[in-house]
């Protein structure tokens, strides 16, 4: 072999390294195509007081400080943090007006995957909801309202009943003759939770979202008498007392999992998908496994925590059963199990199978439920509405007179206190809400959150950033969100002439709908508007 | 104390085994087992349970200090996500052992089924160790962040590998040793290195095994005689360049 020059040896090197299998990068051997950048950054210099604090706020670093504002265009992803703290409020970040041809099939967004795929050759990710514009069924259901014939209710002057209870009813109930002319139930019941209001948090585990942000949530749910969630994170020592009112999870990847911890929540969530990733399992990334993430999860500093695609100890509704009642035997079957799932095909049939597997709670994610990191391909493809979801499932456990045994939880894409009506108007008993929870913290839906540089505090552990969430302020606007629903969804019980919010549960029949094909209306055994009773 | 388990429901039997603990037991005897699940679920103080027949799937589930001994076979998923503690099986063990375990050792004499040592990890001073006496099935060890696995292939079944296909995916932290060559095409190759064991494996080894060997009655210097290859994840990112920017 002849000898070569030290240049070009270390050339070599360079590029056998490149190609040879090397799990920890991507494969940025290509250089990039121009991709023009989604946003651009201005401000106006005339009213610009130079305090830097742009610079500052923003998560992505997009800003910098050369004598003025310098706006690296590409690195902005429109989070708007640097507008909301602008002093003098003269920055505008809008959609860059640079235009290519329009193309009815092959959208801008479309073509920049394919750029950006050539260039990387990797999985593309994003962050929250489903954000693809497949119609949504809640904008074309109607609620019924009370005239002439039968009186609406004034919830101003007579009380409503918001209070909800999840978990496993008894067919029916048997009484003994207690002391006196008492009477005692005689009927063993099952463990139930009761929250003030039919909505509950939906789960987000500490890594995906920072510490302060699920202690405002947590903090919330503890005010307002309701649940939160702790997602497959484990529990945070500084969350312990509000552990009375956490669901804690249990999710393939087992972290943080064990009996105390199964003991110190309310009710276990079993995870088996997740609306916005249905049958894929979940990556956070070793650099966001801090110190304080690594004692929830229980592992090292640094580890990646891979959750697997199924939990390897099921593979069958059977297989749910034995865990299932692992849990309530490690539980001395005080708690609740909740199972949660992607709402997906076959879900009525599925849903069945896992109530008779013994699940005291089932959560329905739709396809528009919110992640922290979800391949792009998989979040908007994947499943199907919770509207649909609920209403079959509901519709399937009541012709299987199995109804009662457990509770039904609608989630992914509630957006309002309407959704909140009409979800449970299709059969669910509560709502669970995380997008909202988050918004009201302060996140503009971005849906960067994969890159745990939230300028807002909420997807990150950089503590530059996490600070930023006060979490008694953010508790107090959570709380506010649920209260403010929970007055308007009075408003619309009393509209509907009912006093109490069981009173609408599975009530299709107070629903109309409004340009939707005809055979989702019957999916959905919901009439068209204009049809009487 | 003794418990006859002869024709009790898994409820009934566990919750009397939860009621003995309580009360401050300190060895309990089950005899007549007969598949009766979750023995040893979810219990978190240090009292032994020897086990006299087969018991059911999730033994010492989420368990945190008991000694289990299983005086005969286990079935599926011994040690699910177990914290801490020790699970002796005098015999073989089935599917999913010690699946997410996170601290404490499961010793199986003989062989286990497919799954084993799923998503093993380790944290802090916990550090789960699973020995195999016989052979190990397919999906050895996947997903595997953490603690130590050992095959030993002393009884294995008779032609069979020491481990079946699909060893190792995704593993990204820990230890699995096997007495004996693998195939390098029986395991998830471009997410581990195999190397023949060094100085440093083998001092760890040797405790695992002369703990095996001691509960079992086995000779630890014979055991150790023979040559070990060791699998390391070559990556703590398995699945780190798969995304795009
Ligand atoms: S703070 Fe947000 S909106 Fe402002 S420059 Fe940074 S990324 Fe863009
Ligand atoms: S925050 Fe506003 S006023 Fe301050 S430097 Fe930035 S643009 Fe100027
Ligand atoms: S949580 Fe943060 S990163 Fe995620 S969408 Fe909201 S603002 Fe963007």
């Amino acid at each position: 072999m002849p000898q070569l020059d030290l240049d070009t040896r270390d050339a070599l090197a360079g590029a056998e390294a490149e190609f040879a299998p090397d799990h920890t990068r991507p494969r940025a051997d290509v250089v990039p195509l121009y991709s023009p950048p989604e946003f651009v950054w201005r401000n106006d210099t005339e009213r610009c007081r130079r305090c830097k604090r742009c610079v500052m706020q923003c998560g992505w670093r997009a800003l910098s400080w050369q004598d003025r504002v310098g706006a690296d265009h590409n690195k902005c992803v429109g989070c708007h943090r640097c507008e909301a703290m602008c002093p003098e409020k003269c920055i505008v970040v809008a959609p860059n007006p640079q235009h290519y041809k329009p193309h009815a099939l092959w959208s801008v967004t479309h073509r920049k995957n394919v750029w950006k795929q050539g260039d990387t050759g990797g999985v593309l990710l994003t962050g929250m909801g489903n954000d693809a514009p497949y119609q949504v069924i809640f904008d074309h259901l109607v609620l019924d309202a009370c005239q002439v014939t039968n009186p609406s209710i004034d919830p101003l002057r007579e009380p409503m009943e918001l209070r909800t209870f999840l978990g496993r009813k008894p067919e029916r109930v048997e009484l003994d003759a207690g002391p006196g002319s008492a009477l005692a139930l005689k009927t063993r019941l099952d463990p139930n939770l009761e929250i003030a209001t039919p909505i509950v948090f939906a789960p987000m585990s500490y890594g995906s979202i920072s510490l302060p942000a699920q202690k405002a949530i947590a903090m919330a749910a503890a005010e307002c008498g309701i649940l939160w969630n702790t997602g497959e994170g484990g529990l945070h020592e500084d969350l312990r007392p509000y552990a009375h009112c956490a669901v804690v999870q249990c999710a393939s990847g087992r972290f943080g999992v064990h009996a105390g911890y199964f003991n110190a929540g309310a009710a276990v969530e079993i995870k088996i998908g997740q609306g916005a990733k249905p049958g894929i399992g979940g990556h956070l990334p070793g650099e966001k496994v801090s110190l304080e993430v690594s004692q929830t999860r229980m592992i090292p500093v640094g580890s990646d925590a891979l959750s697997p695609a199924p939990q390897h100890d099921i593979y069958s509704i059977e297989d749910l059963r034995q865990l299932i009642y692992a849990i309530k035997e490690a539980t001395d079957y005080a708690k609740p199990v909740c199972v949660k799932i992607a709402a997906v095909h076959n879900v009525a049939a599925i849903a069945s199978g896992i109530v008779r597997a013994g699940a005291d709670i089932i959560y329905l994610d739709g396809f528009r439920g919110g992640t922290g990191a979800a391949p792009t391909v998989i979040r908007d493809h994947l499943g199907i509405p919770v509207e649909i979801a609920v209403a079959v499932v509901d519709e399937r456990l009541r012709q299987e007179g199995i109804r009662n045994q457990a509770s039904l939880i609608a989630a992914g894409g509630i957006r309002s206190s309407a959704d909140m009506a009409k979800a449970i108007a299709l059969g669910a008993d509560a709502v669970a809400i995380g997008t909202a929870a988050l918004l009201a913290l302060g996140c503009t839906l971005c849906q960067k959150c994969y890159t745990g540089r939230c300028s807002w505090g909420i997807c990150t552990q950089d503590p530059e950033l996490t600070r930023r969430i006060d979490p008694l302020v953010g508790a107090r606007r959570i709380a506010n969100l649920v209260r403010a629903w929970s007055a308007e969804l009075e408003e619309i019980l009393g509209a509907l002439g009912l006093n109490a919010v069981e009173s609408l549960r599975g009530s299709k029949e107070r629903l109309r709908g409004l340009d939707v094909d005809p055979s989702t209306l019957d999916v959905l055994g919901v009439k068209p508007a204009g049809v009487g009773a | 104390m003794r418990i006859d388990a002869q024709g009790l429901h898994y409820r009934e039997l566990n919750a009397r085994i939860r009621e003995a603990v309580a009360a401050g037991e300190e060895s309990i005897e089950l005899a007549n087992v007969n598949g009766q699940r979750y023995i040893g679920d979810g219990v978190e103080r240090q009292v032994r349970i020897d086990v006299h027949g087969v018991p059911g799937n999730d033994l010492g589930a989420f368990m945190d200090g008991p000694t289990v001994v299983v005086h005969g076979n286990a079935q599926d998923a011994v040690g699910n996500t177990m914290n801490g503690g020790t699970l002796v099986v005098h015999g073989d063990a089935g599917d999913v052992i010690g699946y997410g375990m996170r601290g404490g050792k499961i010793l199986v004499r003989g062989d286990v089924g497919y799954r084993v040592g799923i998503h093993m990890k380790a944290y802090r001073a916990q550090v789960p160790v699973l020995v195999v006496g016989g052979t190990a099935a397919d999906f050895l060890g996947e997903y595997m962040a953490g603690g130590v696995l050992v095959v030993l292939g002393l009884n294995g079944r008779q032609g069979h590998p020491l481990v079946g296909d699909y060893c190792a995916t995704g593993m990204h932290g820990g230890m699995i040793y096997f007495r004996g060559d693998v195939d390098p095409s029986q395991t998830a190759d471009d997410h581990v290195t195999i190397r023949p064991a060094g100085e440093d494996d083998l001092r760890q080894l040797r405790a695992y095994v002369e703990e095996y060997a001691r509960e079992f009655g086995l000779n630890a210097k014979a055991i150790l005689s023979h040559p070990f290859t060791t699998l390391v994840p070559s990556s703590h990112r398995p699945y780190g360049g798969k995304y795009a920017a």
